[in-house]
């Protein structure tokens, strides 16, 4: 107990801290976690923080240009996109132009949240300012340089592509300016372009990553290569929080390159480390461990259980979200006038494609680790902990990361805290830790289940005149240290996309219950939004259907005045999309639904037919509203992408499920994400023009697919699909 | 251990490894070569996908005693084949990647599709690439880049 | 002289009958008589027997009716979206040599044997819904010389008794997790006997109810 309780401080940070919930609604991870920054920074506006040019840019004498970006960069293109957002304000050659993910420290934490992390969908989002300012900080610098050395006046100086152009025919290139210009102060304040000067900024760049993922040579955590390396496995216990009770190692220990085998503290309970020279040895040296676990007091969560209960939670009201109106409006609406609706979800894997790892360097009074992390600060932090070191005498290299989804951002840090604990026995060794497959697919940290319970009142115009809602659903938040972002009892990743609907229904109700379960969760790619959007579109498409209106005009006639981007989002989707020009052909079905999540809109319409008793998605076209477009290349590249990581939710073996406290699945085999098969043959996104400060791209795709296939195969079946995901149709 | 000759992207390697171990791990571990990933470990998701004597194989099932002196070719040595530099050009033409680490295994098994079918339809390409996982789901741009690819080969 | 002719026709018959069973019946095929081929109704009994090895999981997984094959003992459709390709071997970017060698690969649970491959679609023993067809539909189909490779009894039984992929069934390897999957209900020796009994009762097939 009290070792639990220990670490639960230390997770809280013995350093004076606090915690706020950013009032700036980019949903999903509103929180702010402050060290101790200035006022101005504590109210969640763009802090008046000074970040250090040469922290960010790099010229070099053979006119390279090395921009660090401040975030990892695990598919969603911020490797390039940031570059990009720097170069164009310092008139760079774009050709000459490298990048390098940042490790962790003071400067590169995300200006918003206050801490190192990608996530919230924040990438460009929070940085879009701060890399311009930069960029145009640095190109005053060099101006000023160029200036000085021709007596003329910045101002009667240009720049392009990495020279600096003088009055009278003078050039000089960045690179002979750098060293001197890196030794004038840093302007406070300088003047950015007008986004018509833009150059780079718009355009559709290729990525900058792309030839080294294309033959071999990029490297991921996974393929860290030290002196000296091991490699460490863990076997953990088959119920979350068993501990070990004996082990017998002997045969493990005879597997040749194992080196040691020995019980490690998990967040909850324990398990066995085995270290071996390679990867192979340690797995089978893990295979042969003979294991008694207590699992002696340990809830054994049970998926047909945990239904029973979620079902019976969400017939009665919970913890109050939203309440507007008059509650007992519902009951007094005619049964014929209402909708009862129920809908489940089931827990989620994230099962990025490479399997979560960490490796650290323990020496005593420093420490070294390399993590494909979304969570530099905690993860840094976590070990510096578990080595009694300061975050500071870690040095933390982020590398890159074959896809995350919201998994490598986790509170506990559990995975770089298993490799510091294995790291701290083997002093002066690096460790690599890898978690297999199939640890991912049974350690945990899932979407949550939920349970939903809708009852909609229709009025006389067809329009929903009262709306009771009840989610049912672990809190991503409780017991840890954000656990202040709960207010009155409800956990808002749970509700959103429910709670701050752009719909008008005057008499809206929205509660929650956030039952315990002995099952780690997490944030998965659009958190609330994955379930709640799928209730809302859905149940609204079949009040349009019931209104006989169509399903962009029911929308329409439903949004808010003020719901611009989602309005500007429907009608691009309207002028793009086949369904308002023809009819499906014979067999198909069109499906739309519309959501906003993290500030960007997204209208989607998809054309959805049956084969071998599936939904086949022919094409699917995306109206997308996400301010100033920065990349459009990567921008459909996330769209194109999302959707397709979205429909996890609905293919037939997209599912977590537990019997007697153990996860039911293995591998991919049990838990089968989409094939190619599975997702649309085309995707053609649409970008609404707008030079609106950039919103973000990566989780906004993600919560209108599953609902816009589900309202298509309801027109060709009549069916309606309220449990996910759809096994059989 | 035993000890194993392989023939690796046209190259003689020995090496000395148990010999159940996986060609795959003997590739990453003892022939440092990462650019073959390890996914799942079970052939579900092909990001381990070689050339071993010209068939597409995962090798993270093929313990390397059952090799032989069959050549094997990974993403490091695909660029040998004019096909494989045609694949990988079409694949950063159309800007396939995202995070990138599923990719080895798209182009290969890539390759082998366009070296059996050199204009493969859309049913041959879904059906060749089925097998292979993105979770970032760049599979609509992996459809263009083997079209993209398949017109650029006579 | 002084023998009888009716002791020397008998004698001579006897001598005849000695020499034709000798001669084994192999080469009977229905309706013909032979002194000591099986009656119908333990050929019928022996199919039975042989029956129940072709719709276990090891045998019939590979002969769908479907464009992929089947695996495990619940016989679920194989994972990754494997599927049939031409001549039951796959399709360029997945064939079954992708994964199966041509031995079984113990330390990573993949089953293998030479040459693995589907059975063609003309020796399915499953409808298209994974169903395994009756006992007379299946012994219609292998005993069709126009869909099984032109096999007559004595091919059959030599199938049974030496091909490999056949033999495989008894030694299919370890799964993934570890364990060892099933074989067939019968041993390979009461299998291959239960044929040759079938076969030299001139393998009779069930009539379809």
């Amino acid at each position: 107990m009290r070792t639990a309780m220990k670490r639960k401080n230390d997770l809280q940070l013995d350093r004076r801290s606090f915690l706020r919930v950013s009032s700036v609604a980019a949903g999903g991870l509103l929180v702010s976690l402050y060290f101790d920054l200035p006022a101005a920074s504590a109210q969640g506006n763009q802090p008046a923080k000074i970040y250090p040019p040469d922290a960010f840019v790099h010229i070099r004498p053979d006119g390279k240009i090395m921009i660090t970006v401040n975030r990892l960069e695990f598919g969603q293109g911020v490797h390039t996109a940031l570059p990009m957002v720097l170069a164009d304000e310092l008139d760079a050659d774009w050709s000459q132009v490298i990048a390098e993910l940042a490790p962790a420290a003071e400067v590169y934490k995300d200006p918003v949240f206050g801490m190192q992390m990608v996530g919230g969908s924040g990438s460009i989002a929070h940085s879009f300012q701060q890399y311009r300012e930069l960029g145009a900080k640095v190109r005053a610098m060099l101006v000023a340089t160029a200036a000085d050395r021709w007596r003329v006046t910045p101002d009667q100086c240009r720049t392009e592509a990495s020279m600096v152009h003088g009055p009278n025919k003078q050039r000089a290139k960045y690179a002979d300016l750098a060293i001197d210009a890196a030794r004038k102060t840093v302007p406070e304040k300088v003047t950015l372009k007008n986004p018509s000067q833009f150059r780079i900024i718009g355009k559709a760049v290729p990525r900058i990553d792309s030839r080294s993922k294309c033959d071999g040579s990029q490297k991921f955590g996974l393929d860290l290569d030290l002196p000296g390396m091991k490699i460490a496995v863990v076997a953990h216990p088959p119920v979350f929080g068993g501990k070990v009770k004996s082990v017998n190692d002997a045969e493990a220990r005879q597997v040749e390159g194992v080196r040691d085998v020995f019980e490690i503290p998990l967040v909850k309970g324990s398990g066995v480390a085995v270290v071996a020279d390679k990867f192979w040895p340690a797995k089978q040296a893990r295979d042969l461990l003979k294991i008694d676990w207590d699992l002696s007091g340990i809830e054994l969560p049970d998926s047909a259980q945990l239904w029973t209960k979620y079902r019976e939670l969400a017939r009665t009201r919970g913890n109050v979200a939203v309440t507007r109106g008059d509650e007992k409006l519902i009951d007094q609406i005619a049964a014929p006038n209402r909708i009862v609706a129920e809908f489940e979800f089931p827990y989620l894997a994230h099962a990025p494609m490479e399997p979560l790892n960490a490796t650290v360097r323990f020496d005593g009074d420093a420490a070294e680790a390399w993590v494909p992390s979304q969570f530099q600060t905690m993860d840094q932090m976590t070990i510096g902990q578990v080595l009694g070191l300061k975050p500071e005498q870690v040095t933390f290299h982020t590398e890159f990361a074959g896809g995350g989804f919201g998994r490598r951002a986790v509170i506990d840090a559990h995975v770089p805290r298993e490799a510091a604990v294995i790291a701290k026995r083997l002093r002066g060794t690096p460790v690599t830790l890898i978690w297999t497959r199939e640890d991912d697919v049974r350690g945990g940290y899932y979407r949550p289940m939920h349970a939903h319970r809708v009852e909609v009142g229709i009025g006389p115009d067809g329009m929903p005149a009262a709306w009771r809602h009840v989610i049912v659903g672990q809190s991503l938040v409780a017991g840890t240290p954000f656990e202040g972002m709960i207010k009155n009892g409800v956990d808002e990743t749970a509700v959103e996309g429910t709670s701050d609907t752009s719909y008008i229904i005057p008499d809206f109700h929205v509660s929650a219950h956030h039952p315990k379960v002995n099952v780690p969760v997490l944030w998965w790619r659009s958190v609330g939004h994955t379930h709640n959007a799928f209730v809302m579109e859905t149940l609204i498409d079949e009040l349009a259907t019931r209104a006989k209106m169509g399903a962009i005009a029911y929308r329409r006639k439903l949004l808010k005045p003020e719901a611009k981007k989602l309005r500007a989002a429907l009608d691009l989707l309207e002028q793009k999309t086949l369904w308002s020009k023809r009819l499906p052909p014979q067999g198909h079905a069109f499906g739309i639904a519309c959501h906003e999540s993290f500030e960007t809109a997204v209208a989607c319409a998809v054309e959805v037919s049956i084969e071998n008793k599936r939904p086949r998605i022919h094409q699917a076209t995306l109206a997308v509203h996400c301010g100033m477009a920065v990349n459009p290349l990567t921008i459909e590249s996330q769209f194109q992408g999302g959707i397709g990581f979205g429909l996890t939710q609905l293919v037939g073996q997209g599912a977590i499920t537990l019997k007697d406290g153990r996860v039911e699945q293995r591998n991919f085999d049990g838990y089968t994400p989409p094939y190619i098969a599975d997702v649309p043959v085309s995707v053609d996104v649409h970008i609404v023009p707008s030079t609106e400060a950039p919103t973000g791209c990566g989780e906004p795709p993600v919560p209108v697919i599953s609902p816009a296939v589900v309202n298509a195969l309801a027109r060709l079946t009549g069916k309606r699909y309220r449990s996910l995901p759809l096994v059989s149709i | 251990m035993a000890t194993y000759q392989l023939t690796v992207n046209g190259q003689r390697k020995q090496v000395n490894v148990d010999p159940s171990t996986p060609l795959l791990w003997v590739l990453r571990e003892d022939l440092k070569m990462t650019g073959t990933k390890y996914g799942c470990g079970i052939s579900a998701c092909g990001a381990c996908t070689v050339h071993l004597n010209g068939v597409a194989t995962r090798s993270c099932v093929v313990p390397v005693s059952l090799v032989g002196d069959r050549p094997i070719v990974t993403i490091e040595g695909v660029a040998n084949d004019p096909v494989g530099r045609v694949v990988q050009n079409a694949w950063v033409e159309k800007d396939v990647v995202q995070c990138g680490y599923c990719q080895s295994g798209q182009i290969m098994s890539a390759v082998a599709l366009l070296k059996a079918t050199p204009k493969p339809t859309d049913e041959n390409i879904e059906e060749s690439m089925g097998g292979n996982l993105c979770r970032c789901a760049t599979y609509v741009r992996i459809r263009e880049a083997i079209k993209n690819a398949s017109q650029k080969i006579k | 002289m002084f023998v009888d002719r009716r002791v020397l026709l008998k004698a001579f018959l006897f001598i005849l009958a000695v020499v034709a069973a000798g001669m084994g019946l192999t080469a009977h095929g229905p309706g013909e008589a032979g002194a000591s081929r099986p009656p119908v109704a333990d050929g019928l009994a022996a199919w039975a027997d042989v029956y129940s090895v072709l719709i276990s999981p090891r045998c019939i997984n590979c002969h769908t009716a479907t464009r992929y094959p089947q695996q495990g003992d619940d016989r679920h459709r194989h994972f990754a979206n494997v599927i049939r390709g031409r001549g039951g071997r796959g399709v360029p970017g997945l064939v079954c040599l992708s994964c199966h060698q041509d031995q079984n690969a113990d330390s990573t649970g993949v089953p293998g044997g030479p040459g693995w491959h589907l059975a063609p679609l003309s020796m399915k023993w499953q409808d298209t819904n994974d169903r395994p067809l009756s006992s007379a539909d299946v012994c219609r189909a292998v005993t069709d010389r126009s869909k099984n490779e032109n096999m007559d009894g004595r091919a059959l039984l030599k199938h049974h008794e030496e091909a490999e992929l056949v033999l495989w069934a008894w030694n299919p390897g370890r799964r993934p997790d570890g364990t060892m999957r099933t074989i067939p209900p019968l041993t390979h020796a009461q299998f291959v006997a239960a044929t040759r009994t079938w076969v030299e009762a001139g393998t009779p097939c069930p009539t379809a109810k």
